[in-house]
């Protein structure tokens, strides 16, 4: 397969197009929880129960699909008919979670073709409905995600109390059954050091920090995925605001702290920004972990006009391109982790290579 | 092959006990290993999230004071979930729900737990557009009710008589839906 192929494959449709805030904000992401009601959870569930939840919502979906384009071009896949490396590259586009990927019985995922709308089945709870989006629009994702919600109730019961709202497997997701998400880039608050500060903080008003990719994992080329707690006793609207309050609040200090590097430090700042670059385009091993420091230093170069012959999706994509599934898929072979680090700093070369060609 | 232990879900945890050079082969379930406190390396990843969830559901409840009959009947031990089977022992250890019905057959437990976990113990957000129909007809029936007794009361039996028919067709009708 070429280059430009796999891009266009690895790529989500969502992903090329710019949203408001993204030299800051990579995504925004919505999720509720639903679980149908008359059928224990996924946990508890048994082989014919398992199933049935699957066949209840395909039958739900096909039913519905008509009344919303984005459904209409969606795909059913179970996670039993895929190998552990198509699985994983859906874990590594954010598709599915890695707990869908890795336990689930009875697992299955409805995906839109535009990538921005998965609809999980038999994770932990029946049914999550995500929506991704570039840039920061949680609102928009919200939208989608609720008129999604709307038209799968028409066909299916939900599991819901007056008391405690939607019920959810587990007591952190029960009430409203949403978790909104942003995905920011923060490289310059981590130069100067001010994250030590700015991460309790955020913490303080019952918000999450988190590495990219969820739970437990690292923080790796200084994204961060910052999203809220509390799901019982806030509004969907209100849990949506307080979060675009702190995120409108962290693109600020961002942009300060991205403004005094170049007035104070720009020749130290240009160095690490073209050190990177260069490191990138002629290395021949690479490690995930100093590729995306490098990407991350040469996506800022990108935001500050400093490095102009190179487009800031292209860092996005690398990103998402250089991790271990994508890596193997691309290879079209399972590869050890040393040969994935020459495979990784090939495939960086190439790509930047590609973007010189076409200026 | 299914969990002999439950018959409900596939035993995905199977090991040898020897014990007196006795040896006895098992296939459990993940929830009936834990529920009979099974440790097996690589089968407890140590500290969890839900580790620390349930933490929070390790306090007794709260029981309505010189009613010791009913704490015997009630009491958490012998407490399991009528649609699922999820047993108090397991929703304490692993702290989530096994069903939608866990959440009355656990609800003494509900309150604390919600309160320590969201700040919050009652749901202000979206309502679907089925519930929001049968919401409204639970508000209506109390009213109705009221009213009953207010009738009654003021001896307007024929009054009385149609707000009775009211509330058995609202019944009716919450009970069908």
């Amino acid at each position: 397969m070429s280059l430009e192929n796999f891009i266009q494959r690895a790529t989500s449709e969502w992903m090329k197009v710019k949203g408001p805030q993204s030299d800051i904000v990579f995504s925004s992401r919505v999720r509720i929880a639903r679980n149908l009601t008359e059928l224990p959870f996924p946990m508890m569930a048994g082989t014919s129960q398992g199933e049935k939840v699957v066949k209840t919502i395909e039958k739900a979906w096909k039913k519905i699909k008509k009344h919303q384009p984005i459904l209409q071009s969606a795909e059913l896949i179970r996670m039993e008919n895929l190998t552990d490396l198509e699985k994983r590259v859906l874990v590594e586009k954010h598709l599915i979670s890695p707990s869908l990927a890795e336990d689930s019985r009875h697992g299955a995922a409805i995906i839109s073709h535009d990538e921005s709308l998965s609809i999980m089945i038999n994770e932990e709870d029946h049914l999550r409905i995500q929506v991704l989006y570039p840039g920061l629009q949680l609102e928009k994702a919200w939208e989608l995600a609720s008129s999604i919600d709307n038209l799968l109730e028409k066909e299916l019961s939900f599991a819901f109390d007056d008391q405690v709202g939607y019920m959810t497997n587990c007591p952190t997701n029960v009430g409203t059954g949403i978790r909104a998400s942003v995905m920011v880039h923060l490289p310059a608050l981590a130069m100067t050091q001010q994250l030590n500060r700015l991460i309790p903080a955020i913490m303080q008003v019952g918000l999450a920090v988190r590495g990219i990719y969820g739970e437990g994992s690292e923080a790796l080329g200084q994204l961060y995925q910052v999203s809220n707690q509390v799901t019982l006793g806030q509004s969907e609207e209100e849990i949506i605001e307080n979060l675009i309050g702190v995120v409108l609040q962290m693109i600020e200090h961002e942009q300060s702290a991205r403004a005094r590097l170049t007035s104070i430090s720009i020749i130290q700042l240009e160095d690490r920004v073209y050190r990177s670059l260069g490191i990138l385009a002629y290395s021949r091993i690479m490690d995930s972990k100093e590729a995306m420091k490098r990407l991350s230093d040469v996506r800022l170069g990108i935001d500050l006009g400093m490095i102009q012959d190179v487009g800031s999706n292209v860092m996005n994509e690398l990103m998402v391109m250089i991790q271990p599934g994508f890596l193997q898929q691309y290879a079209g072979e399972r590869l050890n982790p040393e040969e994935r680090d020459i495979q990784r700093a090939d495939l960086i070369r190439e790509r930047l290579r590609m973007e010189k060609q076409t200026d | 092959m299914l969990c002999p232990e439950c018959g409900k879900r596939p035993a995905t945890i199977h090991y040898k006990k020897v014990v007196n050079g006795q040896k006895t082969e098992y296939h459990l379930c993940e929830l009936c290993a834990q529920e009979k406190g099974e440790q097996m390396p690589g089968f407890d990843h140590g500290f969890s999230f839900h580790h620390l969830l349930s933490g929070l559901l390790n306090f007794e409840p709260i029981t309505q004071m010189g009613n010791s009959q009913d704490d015997a009947n009630h009491s958490p031990q012998v407490l399991r979930c009528p649609s699922c089977g999820l047993t108090y022992n397991q929703f304490s250890k692993i702290g989530r729900f096994g069903c939608s019905d866990c959440y009355s057959t656990f609800q003494q437990w509900l309150d604390p737990l919600m309160r320590k976990v969201h700040g919050n113990t009652k749901h202000n957000g979206k309502v679907p557009e089925r519930a929001r129909g049968k919401i409204r007809m639970r508000h209506d029936l109390e009213k109705l009710k009221e009213q009953l007794h207010r009738k009654i009361h003021e001896e307007a039996f024929e009054e009385a008589a149609q707000i009775r028919d009211q509330i058995r067709a609202l019944q009716r009708q919450l009970e069908t839906e």
